[in-house]
């Protein structure tokens, strides 16, 4: 049974990490995933985890590093927030092509220049064609929940995966959280099957140069190109929404709870209207809601908890008939819009009856999001013409 | 017992014939000496961009008989580091680390990660071979080029600068074990893989490898070109345990006998010297002098 | 590892000619004189020197000409001169 501990969102994090059994971690500290790895060390080194804790002098050495030990064999962990993980912005292409079943904490703040240490998402998004699957969450058990269910999707499907929550909203506030037991856990997470291959005697030759053709090995067999390996990381990353849905399901058999696969819903049974965002975010699209359904008007929401692969489908089947849908996120593709009212808006145009989609911009570097902004602006868009546009930029 | 017969060394062969490096190759002949030295089966090496990732072949073959791991160009050390600890967490034992990155992977874009990997003290071989630039992207200068030289990226002034002391760099993070070696003098250097395999630590060994593509001399010198670097003093053959100092092989009998190339000799047979000036020439000389000059005192100072 | 026809990770396995036959690379063959090299008292620096490991260490000495790029390096360290360059057709 679990036992229910007041603790941040890094804490979870962390918890989770060692309820996984996790073997080597490397992190380097950057506001606000630091005390993640500070209390991965602090179990470490007393000896209540057992595994390799590298203090790296990156956060492009911590994720290497962490590639290279899998590949070798070991279930790793990492964390990174903001300019951090886009250091590693090569490193997590690398990883994906690695087929590493590697599993961050991503504490997403906003980037610099100019430096904040505040929360927006604009850290993970901007990474979203990695080839990683993210994980958005929306509290602190959430957290906790997806760091264990992504290590069974990862070594699945032998994809690395980002589990976002968001900076001090979550990372640094303590919430009751069900902490379950390690007997539950290791119920529901096998141990690593080692894929390495290293047995002492086998040589390889892992991730070499490659043609964009097939090219026969020693024994006269085709073996595939570049492209047929991006393909199969396409293909395979699509198909993850399934494991991710089924790992879902059965974290329920054996905790009791679950995040609801891919997306999830609120007061969307007879909704008219959808607000949709991800993280924290989406939790307080809401207290929104429903306070819009005070007055009458028919809200719903729906949030997005994997964002890669996207869930296209489950979008279009909880938004078609809308007659408005609103887009709430805290991150911009600059030159158009929010990227996930892009991805969205893109899998709705072969919907039958399309709704009238408006997208805002909010809380960038950590300007504050009120309920009722969201609701004001949600009733803005329930009225007249769809609209793209920054929610509560100052003049 | 140091290698001093051909005799000696093992003759088993951990490259397979037919490999993509270039005829004549510095690397290929300090790789096929340093495999000798290691255990096939239980030698893990790390890898970044380089002609050791072309070495090494096109999927879905290669020609070297180890676990390789290839890895973008900064991360060499921290890939090693990473495959040293999953080892450790998953109880694969036994195992040597050996990380092999050129002068541009070392030098410039891998110098922090290596930095980080050494200050760890990860328990790992790192190899620079040095062909003084980015001879696999085609010959564009590194922070290992001497001055003086040609590159694709010093086309009309020839660079400008000295070649770096990344030995003092390694040294400054306090190592059990630094060696130099030179693919022309493969006994020298298969005793020091040899050596380094058994020390705990992390273990940096720097080779220079003439690279005739590169530096601009016919195939067939290699091994002459190897040795003129060591006659001229240009590079030079030693070790450092536990902080002693002490010159090897050809080194050492030069350090006796004294030197009697310049470096002038050195650069007539490269093409890459073809545009130094006379104040260039004497610049090198000099910094080549004051370098020699240093490790003899040092020597001496450590081996009475 | 998964099977040959969908592996989902790039490795590769040991094999010789890996660039193929790279002898075809030489516009220069060595040709060695066993007059001037016996086993009785031999350098072996052909073997020691060729950077692709193509020359046996054993005796008569052969050179393996499917893979010898030409560098030419084993003759021009060869103390006796016992082998020599000569031009491909």
């Amino acid at each position: 049974m679990g036992e229910i501990q007041i603790i941040t969102a890094n804490t979870a994090a962390a918890l989770a990490a060692k309820l996984c059994r996790v073997q080597v971690v490397s992190a380097y500290p950057i506001t606000p995933q630091t005390p993640v790895t500070e209390e991965l060390a602090e179990m470490v080194e007393s000896g209540a985890l057992k595994a390799e804790y590298l203090t790296v002098e990156s956060e492009h050495s911590a994720l290497a590093s962490v590639v290279a030990a899998s590949q070798v064999g070991a279930r790793v962990f990492t964390a990174t927030s903001a300019n951090g993980l886009l250091y590693m912005h090569e490193m997590l292409h690398w990883a994906a092509g690695s087929r590493a079943p590697i599993v961050m904490a991503c504490v997403n703040r906003g980037v610099g220049a100019p430096w904040t240490i505040l929360n927006d998402q604009q850290d993970t998004v901007s990474q979203r064609d990695t080839g990683w699957i993210q994980l958005y969450c929306r509290n602190s058990q959430e957290v906790l929940d997806s760091v264990i269910q992504a290590y069974r999707i990862a070594e699945q499907v032998q994809i690395p995966i980002m589990v976002c929550y968001d900076g001090f909203i979550l990372s640094h506030t303590s919430t009751p959280v069900d902490v379950p037991s390690q007997e539950e856990v290791d119920r529901f997470l096998p141990p690593l099957e080692d894929r390495s291959g290293i047995d002492g005697q086998t040589a390889m030759n892992i991730n070499p140069l490659i043609l964009s053709d097939p090219r026969p090995n020693a024994n006269g067999v085709v073996m595939p190109g570049y492209m047929e390996f991006r393909y199969r990381l396409q293909q395979d990353i699509l198909g993850s929404l399934d494991t991710i849905k089924a790992a879902d399901k059965e974290f329920l058999d054996i905790f009791g709870r679950n995040w609801d696969g891919s997306t999830w819903t609120y007061r969307m049974e007879d909704a008219e209207h959808a607000m949709v965002s991800m993280g924290s975010l989406a939790s307080e699209c809401t207290l929104a809601a429903d306070s819009l359904r005070e007055e009458g008007l028919k809200v719903g929401v729906v949030g997005v908890r994997v964002y890669r692969p996207f869930p296209a489908s489950e979008i279009v089947e909880s938004l078609s008939g809308m007659k408005t849908v609103t887009f709430f996120e805290k991150d911009v593709s600059y030159g158009y819009q929010g990227a996930l009212a892009m991805d969205a808006r893109a899998a709705m145009y072969d919907c039958s009856s399309r709704p009238a989609i408006s997208s805002y911009v909010v809380g960038l570097g950590g300007r504050d999001v009120r309920p009722d902004q969201l609701a004001k602006a949600t009733l803005e868009c329930t009225k007249g013409a769809t609209k793209f546009c920054w929610l509560d930029v100052r003049s | 017992m140091a290698t001093i017969s051909v005799k000696q060394l093992p003759k088993t062969e951990h490259i397979l014939p037919g490999t993509r490096s270039c005829a004549g190759c510095g690397l290929m002949l300090t790789y096929r000496h340093a495999l000798k030295a290691l255990d096939e089966g239980k030698t893990i090496v790390a890898v970044p961009a380089s002609c050791m990732t072309v070495l090494h072949g096109v999927y879905p073959i290669t020609p070297v008989k180890v676990v390789c791991i290839n890895n973008p160009f900064a991360a060499t050390g921290a890939a090693a580091s990473g495959i040293v600890a999953g080892l450790n967490a998953t109880g694969k034992t036994g195992y040597t680390v050996v990380a092999f990155a050129g002068d541009g992977g070392t030098y410039d874009i891998g110098i922090q990660a290596l930095s980080g990997a050494l200050e760890r003290k990860v328990d790992f071989i790192y190899v620079c071979y040095d062909n003084e630039g980015y001879m696999n992207t085609g010959t564009q200068r590194s922070s290992a080029s001497p001055l003086g030289a040609v590159t694709s990226t010093t086309p009309i002034l020839a660079k400008l600068q000295h070649k770096k002391d990344m030995i003092r760099i390694v040294e400054a993070h306090d190592l059990p074990y630094i060696a130099t070696g030179s693919p022309s003098f493969p006994f020298d250097l298969f005793d020091k893989v040899k050596f380094a395999k058994n020390v705990k630590g992390s273990r940096y060994i720097e080779v220079h490898a003439p690279c005739p593509p590169g530096w601009g001399f016919p195939n067939k010198d290699l091994v002459k070109m190897g040795k003129l670097a060591i006659e001229a003093g240009i590079h030079a053959l030693f070790e450092i345990k536990e902080g002693r100092f002490s010159l090897t092989s050809r080194s050492l009998a030069i350090a006796k006998k004294g030197r009697k190339k310049t470096v002038a000799d050195y650069i007539k047979g490269q093409t890459r010297f073809r545009k130094i000036s006379p104040d260039h020439l004497a610049q090198l000389q000099d910094f080549t002098d004051k370098r020699w000059n240093e490790l003899l005192e040092r020597h001496f100072k450590d081996n009475p | 590892m998964s099977d040959n026809l969908s592996p989902i990770r790039t490795i590769s396995t040991p094999a010789e000619g890996e660039a193929g036959k790279t002898g075809d690379w030489r516009s220069q063959t060595p040709k060695i004189d066993h007059g001037k090299c016996s086993q009785k008292d031999s350098c072996l620096l052909c073997w020691l020197y060729c950077p692709d490991g193509v020359i046996s260490s054993s005796f008569p000495l052969e050179i393996d000409l499917t893979y010898c790029k030409g560098c030419g390096v084993c003759a021009e360290e060869c103390p006796r001169k016992a082998i020599e360059m000569v031009d491909d057709k």
